[in-house]
């Protein structure tokens, strides 16, 4: 089995470092799902969509569609290569990867 | 597979206890096991039985004592936490001194050793908190 | 009375559980809940170890004098983890630098290595962030508080 990662950001980029911090600490193979006040981060044309997309390049990424729902985003409003997924595709995150790390 | 889920925070001011709840019923959905479900930290408030939310919203301490009925899950409330924070039991106000206990069905008051015996037995360990 | 703490599990089962600690102490309680639970985690016997990054540094500084804030000074327990059999604390090198953190300001822990006749050995690793990333790639449980 794959012995990679899956890193979890709940926080916004712009209200925690736990978002930086996940990106300082990921490998190639990873995944990073960002989930509750996270998938600000995804948003398209943020400060930040230049360095997520980099991450799109080497690990998996994905934002929990409700989470985007509820906050009033789509699918187009995140940037190219973030994939979306229910709780169900947490789930299957979870144990796809070895371990999960909560970036909090 | 066998899931230990790990929720730190408690009901409302969080989005943790939700999320975690939202993710132990899809992984039931799925067919997979839940070993226990620990709460720690401010976690252990959603073990109250004396929550009054409004009607309109969910009622999270009743939906994971439901989804504990339903599904024979272990809930487990840490007892030092719960200490410290006010989560009693009929023992643990007993044992204090105390003149009333608050913990909700389907939730016991246990150690921490419950929460690593999880990451020990089960097949992933997943985080909810701040 | 039964120990609630007492393992139940088959402890020929050793897993590596890394405690990750990226909060400063006193403002919240995480640093001190967290330490708990590695406490608690020495009695299953299993390969434990922390890692301290981001602010979570704070929690290893020397000569917390928490009297004017009224509230406990915990970090003399980290002194005792080597009497838990807890002996890797790493540290991250770049959340030191990015605080302006020299290593000297951080406590020296160390523990007694009985392969060694008892020797004082230091628990502190003080790694580089690319290094942290392999050893947390090489965990079992990541337990985040």
């Amino acid at each position: 089995m794959n012995k990679s990662t899956l890193h979890t950001v709940n926080k916004s980029p712009f209200e925690r470092s736990a978002f930086i911090s996940a990106l300082n600490h990921l490998k190639p193979g990873d995944a990073l799902l960002m989930t509750e006040d996270g998938v600000v981060g995804a948003r398209k044309g943020s400060a930040f969509a230049g360095q997520l997309d980099k991450v799109t390049k080497s690990c998996g990424v994905y934002v929990l569609g409700p989470d985007l729902a509820a906050r009033g985003m789509a699918e187009n409003d995140v940037i190219q290569g973030v994939k979306l997924v229910d709780y169900g595709g947490f789930v299957d995150l979870v144990t796809t990867h070895h371990r999960t790390q909560a970036w909090l | 597979m066998k899931f230990g889920i790990l929720v730190n925070e408690g009901p409302y001011t969080h989005q943790a206890s939700d999320s975690a709840y939202q993710f132990t019923k899809a992984a039931l959905e799925k067919g997979h096991e839940i070993f226990r479900v620990f709460f720690y930290n401010d976690g252990v408030n959603n073990g109250s039985r004396l929550t009054v939310p409004p009607q309109d919203d969910r009622n999270l301490q009743k939906a994971w004592t439901d989804l504990a009925q339903k599904h024979k899950l272990d809930l487990v409330v840490c007892i030092a936490a719960a200490q410290r924070r006010g989560i009693l039991d009929e023992g643990e106000a007993k044992r204090h001194g105390k003149d009333a206990n608050n913990i909700a069905p389907g939730f016991r008051i246990s150690g921490l050793g419950q929460l690593v015996e999880a990451g020990i037995v089960a097949d992933r360990l997943v985080v909810f908190g701040d | 009375m039964t120990d609630v703490n007492a393992p139940q599990v088959n402890t020929d089962v050793k897993k590596k559980f890394m405690f990750v600690n990226r909060k400063a102490p006193y403002g919240t309680i995480y640093a001190l809940e967290a330490l708990e639970v590695v406490l608690i985690s020495a009695a299953f016997e299993q390969d434990v170890s922390l890692a301290f990054l981001d602010d979570g540094v704070y929690q290893l500084m020397k000569g917390q004098d928490t009297i004017g804030i009224g509230m406990k000074n915990f970090s003399p327990t980290y002194r005792a983890l080597g009497d838990y059999d807890v002996t890797k604390l790493y540290v991250e090198r770049e959340s030191l630098d990015e605080r302006g953190l020299k290593p000297e300001v951080l406590m020296e822990i160390t523990y007694e290595d009985e392969n060694e006749d008892f020797a004082q050995k230091p628990s502190v690793h003080f790694v580089s962030r690319s290094e942290l990333t392999e050893i947390m790639a090489q965990q079992d449980v990541l337990l985040n508080f």
